[in-house]
């Protein structure tokens, strides 16, 4: 492995490689592009959560200038209109019925928006109001019907690794257990036991979401859109329209923003579908009040009892965690099987029992919210370990690092072994927010970690492209959303070519060009996108050797490596001077590949552990129950920074988005409706909320597996910052709040509460 | 209706609707794509533009009523050569962006600050900035960036 003084470019906050293109407006993201003959799509959605369609008519709509055409769900004939990785439930548009408040029943597509928009207006729907199933207890109530009458088909990661799958209201069910936890609870000298509520979240992703499909004739559909997963999207177009893989085409410009909530596929079917009905290329450009109809986190009631032993020891832990999914599958299959996963923390806990259900309802789809699940367990998770810590009469960072596992050490049996020192990084994160200096009265401080099993399935192909001029191409088809993956795979391209950064460049996702990549999410870029195109380097390398050897007339163990080409005896030759030699001409370019598998090093799940740890001082207002963040530390665990500054930047909007679901963020149903879905009613962190003092930590222990010993980060912090801010608020007031988000009314409700109470 | 205004420095004028609000008209007509449309409301501040250096909601600043003013784009802040403006290279700098959607906003809002007022302090710029949203950044290497820039813009004074 490299030395730590070996690196040129890795481990260096060099600048941005997309930065010019933001700071001047140049950055041309899905919203902005328009393409020739384009029309335009506005969409009908259903008022009722759960309604039988009896009829649509749309010849008023039809019928007014400028429009083009108009999609219902009875006019997709010849489409196969279900898709979904998990489960195939969702239908590209509503047909038959409708499942939640907002689902799209109708699409006009017209000349342009404001015509589309009008005729949208024109059409009448009749609809058959149905009992809607809201939430989690009356969807599993024996007697209440299903929310999707049929057993819909296994999407294609159903069966292929985390979707083991269940049925009637139940989209997912996942059972984890080892050990005995009745005999541990029997015999434990201390149980804490609750029910926690972590909320409904948007992830508001400031680019709502879009997409351009042109279907032609002939059968290739080629779409861009702001998506973070390409390939996952063409495999549902594929199957929707019944392509070869060669003849869907998705594109992704830059992505203002995703946080799992652009993960899957979301209006892409719909967008080709108008496009295919219609003959245009066809813009659906959906506005934020849409998209807060389209995806939002999964809530999540938690019942957790978690016991130590007389010595302080954790013994078991058992959980139920009941996931509202909405009218969709979407992610939520996999949320469920993490979620069950990540709930045990980066504890050696012996008997554990985890039950989780995600259960349809007629919400707004559930799906991926940054840190899959992470962030609704972690929650409960470490606001019971700092109760357990309280009754066994411990400092609660001494408890933890007490209970902790080493770096090695398993906490789930079969999973990889913990491949950090998380104890080290709790230590590290109570030194910097000063534990054990007094505190200010209102003031309350803690600390509090996750682990995360991330990476998802370890499938990540890449090209790099050396040409002869000395300058290299990374082809990667991971999506840039804002995380860097474009600087960073640019530098590992750069530091193992020894090409100067600047004449690396870096081809983005798009299925006809680069190479399939599962996905852009679970923290999973810069290992496993970051090793691809390293390992793709060093076989454009070993190509260049056997080209040398020949140009030189020796053999290929006679060539030194140096930085940026070979050495034999006196003689040097650059990469660049090797292709040129070998194909005695200018302009030339070879491709090196990598393809990374469950293999090897990666056969063992997580493809890396995660781990995500705050510390966190707040300051309470108890006139008004109003919670300010003092201080934030947070700890990234990222075995070795490609881009340091990047890396931190992570940790804080990771954190500063857990506590926006700590403080602020929830979206409220009153009935069918949702009340709150627009920027002015859900309210996310603002400048002012930012703390006053932020400390932010690289630990680089070069333990992971990803390249020169990197691993993910991005996903982490957001989990333990709101389990920090309700044990700082016990510890700040002896009020325990087990329900998110911490808003004054809560807060100031619970302090009332507990002054009314007897001592 | 026709109006005539400056854009970017450059005399525009231009055949409209009077309902068309000032981001549609940018944005669609005179392909200035980085005048960004986020939340329709005027809660997030990605739409900031400059109409005689005051910063307004292009979302939903309707377009006949900059006749005959002065507006300004994110496209139109670097100077003649292509010379970034400070706070452009001070954005770059302290990686103050991530998914880059609310930048040209962010950065036309701290230049009617520092226009005004090169010596804020950071009360004042979180006071003057807390109308712009960052879902990815978590602010504080926005709040260095405009620091950064505060100080040397200061110093040319």
């Amino acid at each position: 492995m490299k030395e730590w003084s070996e690196f040129a470019v890795v481990n260096h906050s060099v600048p941005r490689g997309d930065g010019i293109a933001k700071v001047t407006g140049s950055a041309i993201y899905t919203s902005d592009m328009v393409v020739e003959h384009m029309a335009w799509a506005k969409v009908l959605r259903s008022p009722f959560a759960r309604a039988r369609i009896l009829s649509v008519d749309i010849s008023a709509a039809k019928n007014q200038p400028g429009v083009v055409d108009v999609l219902t769900g009875e006019m997709l004939n010849g489409l196969h209109p279900y898709y979904g990785h998990g489960v195939k439930d969702h239908p590209l548009i509503a047909i038959g019925q409708v499942r939640f408040v907002g689902e799209p029943v109708a699409a006009v597509i017209a000349e342009d928006e404001l015509t589309a928009q009008e005729a949208v207006g024109k059409i009448a729907v009749e609809y058959e109001e149905l009992t809607p199933i809201l939430d989690v207890d009356t969807a599993l109530a024996q007697g209440t019907p299903r929310i999707h009458e049929t057993d819909f088909a296994d999407g294609a990661f159903r069966g292929f690794d985390d979707f083991p799958g269940a049925s009637g209201n139940i989209c997912q069910a996942v059972h984890v257990e080892w050990g005995n936890v009745d005999a541990a609870f029997a015999a434990a000298a201390h149980i804490a036991e609750g029910e926690f509520y972590f909320p409904m979240v948007y992830a508001y992703a400031m680019e709502p979401y879009v997409a351009i499909a042109n279907y032609e004739a002939k059968g290739h559909l080629t779409v861009y859109s702001s998506a973070q997963h390409p390939f996952m999207v063409r495999h549902d177009l594929a199957q929707v329209f019944d392509l070869p893989l060669n003849s869907v085409r998705v594109i992704v410009p830059y992505i203002g923003g995703g946080y799992g909530s652009k993960s899957y596929t979301k209006i892409e079917p719909l967008v080709a579908a108008c496009s295919w009905k219609s003959g245009r290329p066809v813009k659906l450009q959906l506005s934020v009040e849409e998209a807060f109809l389209t995806t939002r986190g999964d809530d999540a009631r938690v019942r957790i009892r978690t016991a130590v032993d007389a010595n302080g020891h954790l013994v078991a832990r058992q959980a139920t965690i009941y996931l509202n999914t909405g009218a969709y599958a979407e992610n939520s299959p996999m949320v469920c099987r993490k979620a069950a996963n990540r709930i045990v923390g980066p504890y050696r806990i012996p008997n554990v029992k985890i039950d989780c259900l995600a259960v349809y309802t007629n919400t707004v789809p559930a799906s991926s919210y940054r840190g899959l699940g992470g962030a609704q367990v972690t929650f409960p998770a470490e606001s019971q370990i700092d109760e357990l810590a309280e009754m066994a009469g411990c400092d609660s960072v001494e408890f933890r690092l007490k209970n902790l596992a080493q770096c090695r050490e398993s906490i789930h049996p079969g999973l990889r072994p913990m491949d950090a020192d998380v104890p080290g990084d709790v230590r590290e994160a109570a030194r910097m927010l000063g534990m054990d200096r007094p505190l200010a009265p209102g003031h309350g401080r803690a600390v509090c970690c996750s682990a995360s099993d991330a990476g998802a399935h370890p499938v990540t192909l890449a090209m790099v492209q050396v040409y002869s001029d000395g300058s290299v191409s990374v082809l990667s088809g991971s999506t840039e959303i804002g995380q860097g993956s474009h600087t960073i795979l640019t530098q590992i391209a750069a530091e193992e070519m020894g090409a100067p950064l600047e004449k690396v460049r870096l081809v983005g996702s798009d299925t006809a060009v680069t190479l399939f990549e599962r996905s852009t999410g679970a923290s999973r870029t810069t290992t496993l996108m970051g090793r691809a195109v390293l390992e793709a380097c060093r076989e454009a390398i070993a190509q260049c050797k056997v080209m040398a050897a020949d140009v030189l007339k020796v053999s290929t163990d006679q060539l030194v490596e140096v930085r940026g080409g070979v050495r034999c005896g006196d003689t040097r030759m650059t990469w660049p001077q090797i292709l040129e030699k070998y194909f005695q001409m200018e302009g030339c370019s070879i491709i090196g590949r990598a393809y990374l598998r469950k293999a090897g090093d990666l056969t063992m799940v997580p493809v890396f552990w995660e781990i995500g740890v705050v510390g966190a001082e707040i300051a309470l207002d108890e006139e008004t129950g109003s919670i300010t963040l003092d201080s934030l530390v947070t700890i990234g665990d990222v075995g070795l920074a490609i881009h340091p500054a990047m890396t931190e930047g992570q940790d804080l909007g990771a954190a500063t988005m857990g506590l926006g679901a700590g403080l602020f963020e929830e979206l409220i149903y009153d009935g069918q409706q949702l009340m709150n879905g627009t920027m002015l009613e859900y309210r996310v962190p603002r400048f002012s909320d930012i703390a006053g003092n932020i400390e932010m930590k690289l630990m680089q222990n070069r333990d992971g597996v990803g390249p020169y010993g990197a691993k993910g980060g991005g996903e982490g912090a957001v989990n333990p910052v709101s389990p920090c801010i309700a044990n700082a608020l016990r510890q700040a007031t002896g009020v325990r709040i087990r329900r998110l988000p911490l808003t004054p009314e809560r807060v100031w409700k619970a302090l009332q509460e507990k002054k009314a109470r007897p001592v | 209706m026709n109006i005539r205004f400056v854009l970017n420095g450059k005399p525009a004028t231009l055949e409209i609707e009077p309902r068309e609000t000032l981001a549609e008209v940018l944005r669609g007509r005179c392909r200035m794509t980085g005048v960004k449309i986020s939340c329709e409301a005027q809660v997030c501040g990605s739409c900031t533009v400059l109409v005689d250096n005051l910063p307004v909601s292009a979302c939903t600043f309707l377009a006949y009523e900059v006749r005959g003013k002065r507006v300004t784009t994110i496209e139109g802040l670097a100077d003649e050569t292509g010379r970034l403006h400070p706070l452009q290279q001070a954005f770059l700098d302290h990686f103050a962006f991530q998914c880059g959607f609310c930048t040209p906003g962010m950065i036309l809002a701290a230049k009617t600050l520092l226009d005004e007022k090169p010596e804020a302090t950071d009360a004042e710029i979180v006071a003057h900035m807390n109308g712009n949203l960052c879902r990815c950044t978590g602010y504080l290497p926005i709040l260095k960036a405009i620091r950064q820039a505060a100080t040397e813009l200061g110093r040319k004074k």
